[in-house]
């Protein structure tokens, strides 16, 4: 019989946020994790730290902005933001820029670890 | 073991899709369960009836329609990227006024809530492609 207990699931962000829908989709898996309260993180790695950039502004794009769903996470207590800093540095963002400021910033060692910890991850 | 899948890529771009059925095949074939395949972001054109593929390819959206029919196997779509690909079953296109349902009956539609549960109802969850 299949075991239903809860699970923990990483869901790990590797997208840029407007080069392909799956970067939004991926942050939309994250947020229905958190409905079924699972103990869910986000891991944003390469280009998907460019989620974490101030100021997008996606009107002449015509597509909703993802910053504003980022915003959105503390509602639904999804708090267990984790980010590559190998990556932030390699696109010219400095750490007090990104956002959410919540964000734990990880270098190469700890997110091996951090991947060891989750029951499940899902890779974007 | 329990195993659910996740595809994300169409089956007329790349091998993810096919991989993906292979595997499921193989997962049954060592004894195993499949609780769940479920189709996300391109992934979900898998469950096109009109997908026509040439003749000296496989159509990968047969062999999963069949593989879901045999196996027992639930193949779901994900609503909000099947609407936007055009991916309706009949109730959709009924609500969206759009001329045909264009799911094949194998597979059906629901929301990102069913992968979800098929992560905490399997014991591993492998994705395909992106």
């Amino acid at each position: 019989m299949p075991t239903t207990e809860k699970k923990s699931l990483l869901v790990v962000v590797r997208r840029s946020p407007y080069g392909s829908s799956l970067a939004r989709t991926s942050l939309e898996v994250a947020l229905s994790g958190t409905t079924f309260e699972q103990d869910v993180g986000v891991l944003f790695m390469g280009d998907g730290v460019l989620h974490l950039l101030p100021g997008q502004d996606t009107g002449a794009l015509g597509v909703r902005n993802i910053a504003k769903l980022i915003a959105s996470f503390p509602l639904y207590e999804l708090d267990s933001l984790f980010a590559d800093e190998t990556a932030l540095r390699h696109h010219g963002i400095a750490q007090h820029q990104a956002l959410p400021q919540n964000i734990e910033w990880l270098d190469t060692g700890a997110i091996a670890e951090l991947l060891t910890r989750y029951d499940h991850i899902m890779s974007f | 073991m329990i195993y659910s899948l996740l595809v994300l890529s169409s089956p007329c771009s790349g091998q993810a899709c096919a991989t993906a059925l292979h595997f499921a095949q193989a997962v049954i074939h060592r004894g195993h369960q499949i609780h769940r395949v479920f189709f996300l972001d391109d992934g979900t054109l898998t469950g096109a009836a009109s997908m026509v593929s040439p003749q000296d390819e496989a159509d990968t959206v047969r062999q999963w329609a069949d593989f879901g029919v045999h196996q027992s196997v639930e193949l779901v779509l994900c609503v909000s990227s099947a609407l936007k690909r055009g991916m309706l079953d009949q109730s959709e296109a009924d609500r969206y006024e759009k001329a045909a349902a264009t799911v094949h009956p194998s597979f059906e539609i629901a929301g990102l809530g069913q992968l979800i549960d098929a992560s905490f109802t399997s014991d591993r969850l492998i994705t395909f492609g992106g």
